[in-house]
C-alpha cells in the first residue's frame, strides 16, 4: 500500500479497497518501525491522524470528491499547527505550540487530508543538508551515509522512505528542489505569492515559498491544487485565479520550446549529472519539444546576491525571538540585555547565528548601500535575464544541483561550499519564478534531479512538462533500496 | 571584505547574540569567507537599476479598517516563559 502514489491511493479509498483509518495506521506503523533509520520526523501525531482519518472516512462515505480526502501527509515543521509543537528545527522553539494553523495546513484540513506528523528540517530552514537541525541530521533513504539535502530534508526522506505518500515543504533558495533531487522525488516551488506564507515561520520573506514533495508530478498537481490559495492574511500573496493543475497534465509537448542555459552546464557540475540531464533533453526532443541554447548572463551573481538578501531578511525576521513572548528563555537573566543575548545564543545554532551576523553586517550603517541595495539591484538584473529568456522559450531546463547526495560532514566546515550546493536553484527564488525538480537518473545508485523553471504562474505548464517526462520514463518509480 | 574579532563583537552586540572570546576568531573567519563570496557584487555595474524588493513589484495591499483579529490573549500568553496578571515579565528595567 505504501508504494502507491497519492493518485492511486485516492482511487483505492474511493473503491473501498481500503479505509483512511487503515491507510493512516499503515503509515503510522511504518514510521514507528522505520523512522529510527532516517530521523525524518520531529513529531508524530498518531491520535490526531487517526481522528482525522475517521472524519475523512465519514466524508468519503458521504461521497466527498476531494482527491486528498483521507490521504495521510506530513507537514514540514516550519508550518504552524494548532495544539501541536512547531519547532522549525530549532531549540529556540522546542516547546512552541502555535495557537493557530498555517493557511496551508488549514487548506489541507478542509480538503480532508490527514496529518501524520511534523518533519525534520535544517534549523529555521537554513541549510542544504539537514545537518543544522537541533533534532539531529536526517539520513538519505538511498544511502544513509549521505545527506537528504535541505532544508526540507525530513519531508524528502519521509516520502522517499515511503513513510508518507506526500509532504509539504518550503523553498527559500532551493530547499524543496535540492532535497527532491537528492532523494529522487518530484518537488515544486510555486511562483512567489501563489501560496500563502501565513503561519509559515519566516526566514527570508521576499524569497520564502511553500510547495510539495511527492513521488510524481501528478501527485504534485493534486497537492498543489489544495495548497495554492489567495490569502488576505499574507500581504505578499498575489490575487491570481486558481487553476486545476491536473487539467493540463496530459497536454502534448509538440511545439514546446525548452531553453537550456549554457551557464548551468559550466564548471562544478558533476560529469555524470550532466550526462543524465543531457539524456533527459534527448527524451524531451523525442516527445516533440524543441530545445535551444540560451544565456542567463547574471547566473554567477545569484549566490552572492542571495547571501546578502537572505541573511539581511533573516536578521530582521529572527529579531522577534527575544525570550519574552515565546521560545527559549535563559535561566536567571541579570538584566534585559542579558536576557536577550543569552536566550538567543542558547536558542540558535551556529548557522543561524552566522546568518544573523552577516545580515546585521549588510544592513548596518555605512554598509547598507554597498551590500543590501547592491544585492537588490543585482536581483533585478537576474530577474531580467529570465524575463528576456521567456520571450523565446516556454520552460527552462537544467540540473537541480551540481552533484548527487554527499556524505555527512563533508561540507559542514566550509559554509561557502555548502552555499554553492544551491547554485542552480537560488536564481529562481530571487526572480520569484516557479521551479520544479524531477528524477532523471542515478549516479552511484544515488538520484539525479532535473530542474524545470517556468514563467510566472506557469505551475500548470511545469507540471505538464514533468508529467509527460514521467509517462515516458520510469526514474520517478525507482525506490530507495531499503524500502523496496 | 574581512572582518576581525572587534567587528564580530560589534555585530554580536547589535544582534543581541553572545559570541565567546574563544569562538570569535572562528566566527570572524567564516563570516569573512561569506563576505568574500558576496563581494563579487561590487564588480557589477548597476547604474540606474532599481532595487527589487518583490519579484512581481507588488505594492502593499490595503484592507478596510475593521477589527478582524479575535482576542487570544490567554492562549498567546500560555506559551510565554513568564507572565503575571496578563503581562509579560522581564528583568527590572527601571531602578
Amino acid at each position: 500500500m505504501h508504494t502507491k502514489t497519492i493518485a492511486q491511493l485516492a482511487d483505492a479509498l474511493r473503491s473501498k479497497e481500503i479505509t483512511s483509518v487503515e491507510l493512516t495506521q499503515h503509515f503510522l506503523d511504518r514510521i514507528a518501525a522505520l523512522d529510527s533509520h532516517y530521523n525524518s520526523f520531529i513529531t508524530v501525531t498518531p491520535d490526531i491522524a487517526l481522528a482525522q482519518a475517521r472524519a475523512a472516512d465519514e466524508r468519503l462515505a458521504a461521497g466527498d470528491t476531494s482527491p486528498l480526502c483521507g490521504i495521510p501527509i506530513a507537514h514540514k515543521d516550519i508550518f504552524c499547527t494548532q495544539d501541536v509543537r512547531t519547532s522549525c528545527g530549532s531549540k529556540m522553539l522546542d516547546t512552541f505550540i502555535a495557537p493557530y494553523n498555517a493557511t496551508i495546513v488549514e487548506n489541507y484540513l478542509k480538503a480532508g487530508a490527514v496529518m501524520l506528523g511534523k518533519t525534520n528540517m535544517d534549523e529555521f530552514a537554513m541549510g542544504s543538508s539537514n545537518e543544522t537541525s537541533y533534532y539531529g541530521p536526517v539520513k538519505n533513504p538511498w544511502n544513509t551515509n549521505c545527506v537528504p539535502g535541505g532544508s526540507s530534508g525530513g519531508s524528502a526522506a519521509a516520502v522517499a522512505a515511503l513513510l508518507a505518500p506526500g509532504a509539504t515543504a518550503s523553498d527559500t533558495g532551493g530547499s524543496i528542489r535540492q532535497p527532491a533531487a537528492l532523494c529522487g522525488l518530484t518537488g515544486i516551488k510555486p511562483t512567489y505569492g501563489r501560496v500563502s506564507r501565513w503561519g509559515m515561520i519566516a526566514f527570508a520573506s521576499s524569497l520564502d515559498q511553500a510547495g510539495t514533495l511527492t513521488r510524481s508530478a501528478e501527485d504534485a498537481a493534486l497537492m498543489l491544487n489544495v495548497m495554492a490559495s489567495f490569502d488576505d492574511k499574507d500581504s505578499t500573496c498575489v490575487d491570481q485565479p486558481l487553476e486545476d493543475y491536473t487539467a493540463t497534465l496530459n497536454d502534448s509537448l509538440t511545439g514546446l520550446t525548452i531553453g537550456i542555459p549554457e551557464e548551468y552546464f559550466s564548471e562544478g557540475l558533476h560529469p555524470d549529472t550532466a550526462k543524465a540531464v543531457q539524456a533527459a533533453i534527448k527524451t524531451y526532443e523525442s516527445l516533440g519539444a524543441k530545445t535551444r541554447s540560451i544565456s542567463l548572463p547574471h547566473t554567477h551573481l545569484a549566490v552572492p546576491a542571495y547571501y546578502v538578501i537572505a541573511p539581511a531578511e533573516c536578521s530582521a525576521n529572527l529579531s522577534r525571538f527575544d525570550g519574552v513572548r515565546y521560545g527559549h528563555r535563559c535561566d536567571a537573566p541579570k538584566d534585559l540585555t542579558d536576557l536577550y543575548k543569552r536566550s538567543r545564543s542558547e536558542g540558535f545554532g551556529d548557522e543561524v547565528k552566522r546568518r544573523i551576523l552577516v545580515g546585521t553586517y549588510a544592513l548596518s550603517a555605512g554598509y547598507y548601500d554597498a551590500y543590501y541595495n547592491k544585492a537588490q539591484q543585482v536581483r533585478r538584473l537576474i530577474k531580467q535575464d529570465f524575463v528576456d529568456a521567456f520571450k523565446d522559450v516556454d520552460v527552462i531546463l537544467g540540473p537541480t544541483s551540481p552533484s548527487p547526495a554527499f556524505e555527512f560532514g563533508s561540507k559542514t566546515q566550509d559554509p561557502v561550499a555548502m552555499y554553492l550546493e544551491d547554485i542552480y536553484t537560488i536564481a529562481t527564488n530571487l526572480a520569484g519564478l516557479p521551479g520544479l525538480s524531477i528524477p532523471c537518473g542515478l549516479v552511484d545508485n544515488k538520484p539525479v534531479g532535473l530542474q524545470l523553471i517556468g514563467n510566472y504562474f506557469a505551475e500548470g505548464k511545469l507540471l505538464n512538462v514533468a508529467h509527460q517526462f514521467q509517462l515516458a520514463t520510469d526514474f520517478h518509480q525507482q525506490l530507495a533500496p531499503a524500502t523496496a | 571584505m574581512a572582518v576581525n574579532k572587534n567587528d564580530i563583537e560589534k555585530l554580536a552586540e547589535l544582534s543581541r547574540i553572545d559570541i565567546s572570546d574563544e569562538a570569535a576568531a572562528n566566527v570572524a573567519q567564516s563570516i569573512s569567507e561569506v563576505l568574500g563570496l558576496v563581494d563579487q557584487l561590487q564588480a557589477v555595474d548597476t547604474t540606474g537599476v532599481r532595487p527589487m524588493a518583490h519579484p512581481l513589484d507588488a505594492v502593499q495591499r490595503l484592507r478596510r479598517d475593521e477589527v478582524t483579529e479575535c482576542d487570544q490573549r490567554e492562549q498567546l500568553q500560555a506559551m510565554a516563559p513568564a507572565t503575571e496578571d496578563g503581562l509579560y515579565l522581564v528583568p527590572r528595567v527601571i531602578e
